[in-house]
């Protein structure tokens, strides 16, 4: 390894040393209530560092210097392991703020731990390291690694409140978990059997050269891939592999569901979209009806269960399964069937984008959501809805944050996940997915009735208790970035939805 | 000529108000919450200036075609954001910012007291701003964004007094069903996404509006981008959209139920304005509508069902906001139909002359309700002698309502008759012919219901008000379920006339629902300076220059045998309601309720709030279908994993019983999920 791969990695590195500092700091300082804002202030690194390759690159392509990044004709370079490009500096940038906002938002929530607060933020940050290299890695067993960076952590986080619930919560999530691993690793040894490379651009050529009548041109990539996706099913939390979502979000530490629910859904749908568009693009009208079938099954399963919850997390829970649905109708509209007689694929470059738009605009509403349940949870210790009662008058202000929050992931405008919405759904008709657009329209229709039964709650029903619900400021800091987040992605989107595109275009086949 | 500067603060003005009075008064200055009221006024007042600019401009013909600028970049596609103004917008935004303006001058004296004050004019403002937002947009994306903020601020309206379960549910109410309407606008907008391409090689922008149109037109250069089956199923999903908005059948449930609102909210916005502007929309995108018989002619039957059926309901309402509530439903009807048989101009200018009338009749129960602090007209009565000035002005405005001549009502009713009855629109001659026997039956049940308002509230004896009615109350609910409201919310009795702030703005309105309709449309000679049939000239040349002169049913000259008819109409119904309500034996009972069966199901509302609720949602949705989804998904899909998770964790006794029951079936699930996957690819 050469000078320059340490600086092509340095964001990884940070991220990951950031981690480590928080637990050596945790050693030696006396006041644990700092520890929040040292793990906040060590984000600066990676930060910086992300920032400096966003300048460095220019135009380039990636910053892998000459030769083609997707190959190993040059050794010396990461064996072609990542590819630090646009599309991995996006995720690193809506990684790396999410992260700073979890942490902020997290500072009186681990107040109520007795222990291990250090490990908490340093697990978080471990987790991020994970999400970061799976935007950026081109080859599968990097992939798997970071997948399992992302995972581990996760899992222990979950079952961080060392309660019941907790347990299982973190216990459900780490079996499932394996157990998708084992799934994914079986696919990619089938890929790898038939293409021969671990490396996605190798693995494109393979597919290229593969004819036959069967789908995927052939059983063996046909099983690889779909046990692939079923994979990264479970990550993405789309539906059928979304059983274990209710579960842990009702039972993992809020802050935590929070980062879960938007960091590492993005980290997957980065990692699906890197690995279906620059690895299995020859075959990507096989599977591009298998993700319009999975969008589908995510948006109405996630949508009609949420109707019948009654525990605000469970609802979010269901909330997260059919907003996947939304987003993957757009990696679905990534392709187009091209004309001529063998019909090959195209590439529609407006499906990754509103995928990528969304994550973003999802990620500030769903944080905004969240931020304002953690805020409310640790008051009133309870997630049922009907003991949001009155919140209106015992915290306007939060009551009011929430439930416009609760508006945007209808996607009322001007918030981001309207702009969001009505892109992704654009892509689909302008990919001639126009039944799967439809669906999506009618399933946000409907979605409008369970989150607004909640501020119907908060508003109207008689408070039980007359006790004022108030946090300390970096929680209200939190909830504010991201309120302004995802109001600012509303009435100007341009910003975001140019820097999509541009990452997208380091996917263009 | 006005500037482009002058058009873009008449929306901005407003928004900078809702700005200051959510983030500087309401947090910071709330003990002094009358600024925001004032700010409010000064703001809407200055906009109205600008409005009135604006038009004189385009009465004057000014080139008023301003560049729009970029806003986003979708696929190739454009979408921008600029100002559209041509007459339908001028005449829109000085209605929509004159009758703003009155309603918040009222609302100083309504309001006073309340203590979310400045919450009220942060609301009203955003309301105001997001409607003059839609009738300027230019581009269809814009227009929906300001679309759905109507509705929003809508839904923060009707919700205002949210302490109240009744007005948080209407509050939800419309805005989902409302919402169910717009489905059909989405897909309508995402159509046109798909014909981008098409646009652009013809040189339009799909989402500009006047390039819709042109893209309509059979005839033009871009011609046949839109055309045949599509274009009518382009036309029904915006009129999905503009029929939610508008309450027309079946989506009216919601807009009786929007009268839990403050009731100069239900002036401003479920009377003159947002609702409205569902028929702004189709007349938005009237050279769409135009190309397709097939939508005309749902259109018309629509409007023109609505406007009877919504007009029975209003004959044995009680609450007198309700009556109020049902006679606006039939109202927009006539301007639906009116448009479904292509009378465009008379649609637009019945909505003006409504805005004044149906406004000023709000502001009246407002005041009514001040005095008595009820909305239950079985406890008024009596009330001209107390409220003279209100009287007068309801009276004016009820018969401007049942089109008495020389009221505003009246000429642009008769309008819409004398189209309907020459019939010379796209649609074939039946519908204009039903539509007209619909619409002149309407006007028979309009005259009774209004006459029965006002004989019921004004005339007789005093029936106590709200102190009567909470006794009652308790009396048949002894458990104290009376709420202390009542269903008011002005405190007590205290039978006198309005404050000058609630009456001058009334008063106002009163002017307009007596001379507007002449004024703005003289029938005979060239009144004072006004061209002879000014307003609807004036809208049609707008319509025929954006169509490049296609055609558009001319504008009809007074018929006095018409004008007859209808008159005869209104009084046949004025006179059966003095006959049946004026010299009642008993007071406190309704003569109509005698007729047992036909005012059961007219109360029950025809029984739709229960299909819809009761049957469709509740048992329908939330027992069946939702209950089979949760049952299937816990017991089939669960049991099928279950059992399999049963043999696995038996065989597994021996490795040890280390997981549950439930990850075990989850894990089956996936596995299943996977098999699912391939079996349905490979049989695909």
């Amino acid at each position: 390894m050469s000078v320059h791969d340490f600086y092509v990695i340095s964001p990884y590195l940070a991220m990951a040393g950031a981690a480590v500092l928080v637990i050596l700091l945790d050693l030696v300082l006396p006041k644990k209530g700092l520890l929040p804002y040292f793990s906040f202030a060590v984000l600066a690194g990676p930060f910086i560092m992300t920032l400096i390759q966003f300048y460095d690159l220019g135009g380039a392509a990636n910053l892998l210097r000459g030769a083609d990044a997707f190959t190993t004709e040059d050794p010396s370079i990461l064996l072609g392991a990542i590819s630090v490009d646009r599309f991995a500096l996006f995720f690193n940038f809506l990684i790396i703020g999410t992260v700073a906002l979890v942490v902020l938002a997290s500072t009186d929530y681990v107040r109520n731990m007795e222990r291990f607060q250090g490990e908490y933020f340093a697990l978080i940050l471990f987790a991020a390291t994970g999400m970061m290299l799976l935007a950026a890695a081109t080859e599968l067993i990097t992939i798997y690694v970071s997948l399992e960076l992302t995972t581990l952590p996760l899992a222990a986080l979950t079952a961080f409140l060392l309660n019941r619930n907790s347990s299982e919560a973190g216990m459900k999530f780490l079996i499932i978990s394996a157990i998708s691993s084992a799934l994914m690793l079986y696919g990619m040894a089938l890929v790898f059997g038939f293409t021969g490379s671990t490396q996605l651009a190798d693995i494109s050529i393979a597919i290229g050269q593969a004819t036959g009548d069967t789908p995927f041109g052939n059983y063996a990539l046909f099983v690889g891939i779909v046990l692939m996706i079923a994979g990264f099913g479970f990550k993405l939390s789309a539906a059928p592999f979304q059983m274990w979502v209710p579960d842990v979000y009702e039972g993992g530490p809020t802050p935590v569901v929070a980062f879960l629910s938007v960091a590492s859904k993005a980290a997957a749908f980065a990692v699906v979209l890197r690995v279906l568009f620059t690895g299995f693009f020859d075959v990507a009208l096989d599977w591009g009806i298998l993700i319009a079938g999975l969008a589908a099954a995510s948006m109405i399963i996630g949508n009609l269960v949420a109707i019948s919850q009654s525990n605000i997390r469970r609802l979010f829970g269901y909330s997260t399964i059919s907003h996947a649905g939304y987003i993957l109708v757009g990696v679905a509209a990534g392709v187009k069937s091209g004309d001529g007689i063998f019909k090959a694929p195209e590439f529609a470059a407006i499906g990754p984008d509103s995928v990528l738009f969304y994550l973003a605009a999802y990620a500030a509403a769903n944080l905004t959501a969240f931020f304002a349940i953690t805020i409310i949870s640790s008051k009133i210790s309870s997630d049922q809805i009907s003991d949001y009662a009155g919140l209106s008058t015992r915290n306007p202000l939060l009551a009011g944050v929430l439930a416009l929050s609760l508006l945007a992931l209808v996607g009322v405008p001007p918030t981001g996940i309207f702009i969001a919405k009505l892109y992704i759904f654009t892509a689909a008709v302008d990919s001639g997915l126009i039944w799967l657009a439809i669906l999506g329209v009618i399933n946000s229709a409907v979605s409008a009735y369970y989150y607004v039964r909640i501020i119907r709650v908060m508003f109207t029903e008689p408070a039980t208790s007359e006790v004022k619900i108030s946090g300390s400021p970096a929680p209200w800091l939190a909830l504010g970035l991201a309120g302004a987040a995802m109001v600012f992605m509303g009435i100007a989107p341009g910003f975001v939805m140019e820097a999509a595109q541009e990452a997208v275009r380091a996917l263009a086949v | 000529m006005v500037t482009e500067a002058a058009i873009w603060a008449i929306f901005l003005l407003p928004l900078g108000s809702f700005a200051f009075a959510a983030l500087v008064v309401r947090p910071f200055f709330n003990r002094y919450s009358l600024i925001s009221g004032i700010v409010t006024i000064a703001a809407l007042g200055t906009a109205l200036g600008f409005s009135i600019w604006t038009l004189r401009s385009v009465v004057l013909g000014h080139n008023l075609d301003f560049e729009p600028f970029e806003w986003l970049e979708v696929g190739g596609a454009t979408i921008e954001m600029g100002l559209l103004v041509d007459p339908l917008t001028a005449v829109m935004l000085v209605v929509v910012s004159g009758v703003s303006l009155l309603v918040q001058v009222y609302s100083l004296g309504y309001m006073k007291g309340d203590a979310s004050f400045s919450r009220y004019y942060a609301y009203m403002s955003l309301f105001t701003a997001a409607m003059l937002g839609l009738v300027l947009a230019s581009n269809i994306i814009q227009l929906y964004v300001f679309w759905e903020l109507v509705g929003v601020s809508s839904y923060l309206l009707i919700g205002f007094w949210h302490e109240r379960p009744a007005a948080a549910a209407a509050a939800k109410k419309a805005f989902i069903i409302t919402r169910i309407g717009d489905v059909g606008f989405i897909i309508a907008i995402l159509y046109l996404f798909t014909q981008a391409d098409a646009f652009a090689a013809a040189g339009l922008n799909a989402f500009h509006i006047p390039d819709i149109w042109e893209a309509a037109q059979p005839e033009a250069a871009a011609g046949a981008i839109l055309g045949g089956a599509v274009l009518t199923w382009l036309a029904l999903g915006i009129f999905a959209g503009a029929a939610g908005k508008s309450g027309q059948f079946p989506l009216h449930t919601w807009l009786p139920d929007a009268m839990e609102g403050p009731t100069p909210v239900s002036a401003l916005i479920h009377a003159a304005t947002m609702v409205a502007a569902g028929v702004f929309l189709v007349a938005r995108f009237f050279p769409v509508f135009e190309q397709s018989a097939d939508a005309m002619t749902v259109v018309a039957l629509v409007g023109a069902f609505t406007a009877i059926f919504a007009a029975s309901m209003g004959l044995v309402m009680n609450d007198i906001k309700r009556v109020m509530a049902y006679s606006t439903i039939s109202q927009l009807g006539y301007m639906m139909a009116a448009l479904g048989l292509g009378l465009y101009a008379a649609a637009i200018f019945h909505l003006v002359t409504h805005a004044a009338f149906k406004a000023l009749l709000f502001l009246g129960a407002g005041s009514v309700n001040h005095a008595t602090g009820t909305f239950d007209m079985r406890y008024m009565g009596g009330l001209w002698r107390h409220l003279p000035v209100t009287y007068v002005l309801v009276v004016v405005a009820g018969l401007s309502l049942v089109g008495i001549i020389p009221l505003a009502g009246f000429w642009s009713k008769d309008e819409i008759l004398l189209g309907a009855w020459n019939g010379n629109g796209p649609v074939d001659t039946w519908v204009s012919r039903v539509t007209f026997s619909a619409l002149l039956a309407g006007v028979i049940v309009t005259a009774f219901y209004t006459i029965r308002m006002i004989i019921l509230t004004f005339h007789g004896e005093f029936r106590g008000g709200i102190d009567r009615e909470l006794e009652e109350k308790a009396q048949s609910a002894p458990a104290g379920a009376s709420s202390p409201e009542g269903n008011g919310g002005h405190g007590g009795v205290h039978l006198a006339e309005s404050p000058w702030v609630m009456v001058l703005p009334m008063v106002v309105l009163g002017v307009g629902a007596l001379l507007l309709g002449y004024l703005a449309n003289p029938q005979w000679n060239e009144e004072i300076g006004i061209p002879k049939h000014w307003i609807t000239g004036f809208l049609g040349d707008g319509l025929g220059a954006a169509l490049g002169a296609v055609g558009h049913a001319e504008t009809l000259d007074f018929s006095r045998w018409m004008a007859t008819v209808s008159t005869v109409a209104a009084l046949s119904g004025i006179g059966l309601a003095v006959l049946v309500y004026l010299r009642r034996r008993d007071q406190r009972a309704d003569p109509l309720e005698r007729l047992k069966p036909l005012h059961t199901l007219l109360s029950q509302k025809y029984y739709l709030d229960t299909l819809y609720e009761d049957v469709m949602v509740r048992k329908g949705f939330f027992k069946y279908f939702a209950g089979t989804v949760d049952w299937i998904d816990r017991n089939l899909v669960d049991g099928v994993v279950d059992l399999i998770g049963w043999f696995f964790r038996n065989i597994g006794t021996a490795i040890g019983k280390l997981q549950t029951g439930q990850v075990q079936a989850y894990a089956t699930g996936i596995a299943f999920g996977v098999l699912a996957i391939i079996l349905a690819l490979l049989l695909a």
